[in-house]
């Protein structure tokens, strides 16, 4: 699933393609595995780059004139994806349009380093982002480059999904390219562990009952819950809300700033029904101290001490790596269910719809960094991604899915994205730092059983209210 | 600049405290000078910025703070977070002297005896001190992790179902309180172990000839003339616990919910998590308030600050 550093280009197709000028300069380099070679959308892009470039070098606001090509700091949330990033920096880094050095932030700490450092001199130049409210603050401070021009031009425009683009624009501006692939939040089972108690699939609230009685019965936790993190809880919170009332809720959460929002009788409902599956059971009795991060809950599903869990898709990856016999054979993957009296669609999906990389308005080179984030939009990088698990956003993914492994998952991932009527970011991206933050921790004192209902709508409401 | 005055200083001297010859002056403040700028420059400079920085309402850390009033701290004496924190933070202090400082000074006074054995046990205790504390806890972390840890196996007996110790609000806290004092407990041990050393073996030998037993003449001797060092040892105890953070950051995470968030934790995540550094430096400044009044009632208390030589029987 890795990318083969020793395997030219990693994607299949774009070996043919290569460019023979390209050799001598990866020569020098002495990478194994000799240049990158480049697809045909290599000419489209040092097209599109020497564009990009003029617009940098007219705008006033743009770096320092001749100036614009450098060496730029690129911030990425370390994890199972940074290799193929590094491959992408590599070959850009052959381009001549400039050097990216590219710094992989440990994931847990990452939002609290990107703002240390963007309050600093050692901003960096570009970073990696879930859209959003993760850069709502930046952009209403004039921190970020305003890319909307970018992307009404080669190579960023109809790249990717425009509803994926969108969710990284703030007040009609596009603020970020997207960089990964999409991260669904899906309901994964272990198939085996349902054959052998004969059960039905949990795609239906009634067989999600059943299977939560069935396996508390025999001793298997039915839905492994990193709960020590208070963000796995979330997600279910979020899951319930949108199939209890719909998206409007939490859209009116987020546009309402006031924190009027939180008191909707649907986010105590959904509270409500959250409370029910901790009294039954349904994460088992020690979810409190069970960690996502540390991979304890990953591996309680992986090693079928756990039956299910609701998790971001980026989960296949890893069960990929940790578990390959079960994440091949027998992980089996559906919707969300709908919740009975619900008036939400089974088809509404929450998570993380891609990340993003945004350029700091206060950087150096921009020619260099709109070249980078330019750079992403070709099929080499997107083929890396694909054949390292990730879905990717570009408008012909769908396309290019059967030539990819585990094609199965990747398309019912993309199917169910494609399908969605809306598509939720996760609560607390959307929000400001200053509420999702906060917000988690109050997730994890719900689910800990030491706030009422009534008490984290308050709570929130008082949250959002002071943060504003 | 005071010029030293060699004769008032050795005659505020009292007798009998050492022949050392009387030009001793007390040093210049010039001498003082580089601490003194150390701790301008890393301690006062900053604390008197985040005591300006509480008055900046919710600044973020992006663009320029701004004076909004005291809100900050209004918020500070109603905010029930931190009246749980306030109490948390004193509970984990008191749990962890009354868990350390008996079996530090047992030790250290069982260690300070000169044997071989001895001395090649107190090496041993010490190896915690020296392990870096960011590898101790995760250590324990793993450790008490419900599914793949010892906590299922342990759990239970100690009344844990499932080993979900750091998932229950007290398991955490004791958790808390058990891995700060392995780690520390030698440190307490080492000052306990020279406080006992420096007790005269005279006294001892006095006792025993008036018939005092072991216990009798601990509790007669070395309790009272190790007074200074139960001061010393307390306060560095209570400013630790009270001011720990990476061992809660690391461990606990503030969880289950915020069952484990402390002042200085709390602090941390307002600035850091929720990135509100106005209230985040209102309740730094509390702390600082706290924990010098903290000190200063403890060493008033404990007659630490007269100095007072244990060894005159006084």
């Amino acid at each position: 699933m890795r990318f083969i550093p020793g395997k030219p280009g990693g994607g299949p197709l774009s070996r043919p393609l290569s460019r023979p000028a390209a050799q001598p300069r990866g020569r020098r380099r002495a990478r194994p595995g000799g240049a990158h070679p480049f697809g045909r959308s290599f000419i489209a892009l040092t097209v599109g780059a020497a564009l990009s470039l003029g617009a940098a070098a007219c705008s006033s606001s743009g770096g320092s004139g001749t100036g614009s090509i450098g060496t730029i700091n690129v911030y990425t949330y370390a994890d199972n994806s940074t290799n193929i990033q590094q491959e992408v920096v590599n070959a850009f880094n052959k381009t001549g349009k400039g050097t990216v050095k590219l710094i992989d932030v440990t994931g847990s700490d990452y939002t609290n380093k990107l703002r240390s450092a963007m309050t600093s001199s050692e901003a960096p130049d570009v970073f990696f982002n879930w859209g959003g409210g993760s850069i709502l603050p930046y952009a209403q401070a004039g921190r970020l480059v305003d890319l909307t021009p970018y992307f009404d031009q080669a190579p960023l425009k109809g790249a990717f999904l425009p509803s994926i683009v969108n969710a990284a624009s703030i007040g009609g501006k596009d603020y970020g390219v997207p960089m990964r692939g999409m991260q669904p939040v899906i309901l994964f089972y272990n198939k085996a562990l349902f054959a052998q108690y004969n059960l039905q699939a949990p795609d239906t609230w009634a067989a999600m009952q059943t299977a939560i009685t069935t396996f508390k019965a025999h001793n298997v936790i039915p839905f492994a819950l990193g709960g020590a993190d208070n963000w796995p809880s979330l997600m279910w919170l979020e899951y319930l809300t949108d199939r209890i009332g719909g998206p409007s809720v939490f859209n009116k959460i987020v546009g309402t700033s006031d924190g009027s929002g939180w008191s909707s009788p649907v986010i105590t409902t959904a509270l409500n029904d959250a409370k029910t599956l901790i009294d039954e059971g349904a994460f088992g009795s020690s979810f409190t101290s069970t960690s996502y991060t540390n991979n304890a809950a990953p591996a309680l599903l992986g090693s079928g001490k756990a039956a299910m869990q609701l998790m971001g898709s980026w989960d296949y990856a890893n069960q990929l790596s940790n578990y390959p016999d079960f994440a091949k054979s027998q992980e089996g993957f559906t919707d969300f269910p709908n919740v009975p009296g619900g008036t939400g669609n089974a088809a509404d999906v929450v998570g993380n719809p891609a990340n993003y990389y945004s350029i700091n308005a206060s950087t150096k080179y921009k020619g260099t960094a709109i070249a980078f984030v330019e750079y992403l939009a070709q099929s080499s990088y997107e083929k890396e991604l694909l054949a390292g698990g990730w879905i990717t956003t570009n408008s012909n993914t769908s396309s290019l899915l059967p030539q990819f492994p585990n094609p199965a998952f990747g398309e019912f991932q993309f199917d169910m994205v494609q399908k969605a009527p809306s598509f939720t970011l996760s609560w607390d991206q959307a929000l400001p730092t200053t509420v999702g933050n906060p917000l988690d921790t109050e997730v994890g004192k719900f689910f800990a059983g030491q706030v009422s209902a009534a008490q984290f709508v308050s709570d929130m409401e008082n949250t959002q209210k002071s943060a504003s | 600049m005071t010029l030293a005055v060699p004769s008032r200083a050795a005659a505020s001297r009292r007798p009998g405290a050492g022949a050392s010859p009387s030009r001793v002056g007390r040093p210049r403040l010039a001498w003082a000078l580089p601490g003194v700028l150390f701790f301008a420059l890393f301690a006062l400079v900053p604390m008197a910025y985040s005591v300006y920085l509480s008055f900046t309402g919710n600044w973020g850390g992006i663009g320029s703070p701004q004076i909004q009033g005291t809100s900050d701290w209004s918020r500070l004496f109603s905010d029930s977070n931190v009246r749980q924190a306030t109490v948390l933070s004193v509970e984990l202090t008191v749990l962890s002297w009354v868990f350390q400082t008996p079996i530090a000074m047992l030790l250290g006074v069982w260690a300070a005896a000169k044997h071989r054995n001895r001395a090649i046990l107190s090496a041993i205790f010490f190896i915690p001190l020296v392990l870096s504390s960011t590898a101790i806890t995760l250590l324990f972390k793993a450790l008490l992790d419900p599914n793949f840890g010892l906590a299922k196996t342990l759990g239970p007996p100690i009344g844990f179902a499932n080993g979900n110790i750091l998932g229950t609000a007290h398991g955490a806290l004791f958790a808390l309180v058990f891995v700060g004092s392995w780690q520390w407990m030698p440190f307490h041990t080492l000052i306990y172990q020279g406080g006992a050393r420096s007790i005269p073996e005279q006294f001892y030998q006095a006792a025993q000839i008036d018939g005092a037993g072991r216990v009798q003449q601990f509790r007669h001797i070395t309790l009272p003339q190790l007074r200074h060092t139960i001061t010393t040892s307390s306060v560095l105890m209570v400013i630790g616990s009270f001011t720990a953070f990476e061992l809660i950051f690391l461990l606990t995470n503030g969880g289950p919910g915020n069952s484990t968030f402390t002042l200085s934790f709390t602090m941390y995540e307002n600035a850091f998590s929720y990135f509100n550094f106005g209230y985040a430096s209102a309740l730094g400044t509390a702390l600082v308030v706290i924990c010098t009044i903290a000190s200063i009632l403890m060493v008033k208390f404990t007659g630490f600050g007269s100095m007072r030589s244990t060894r005159e029987g006084d």
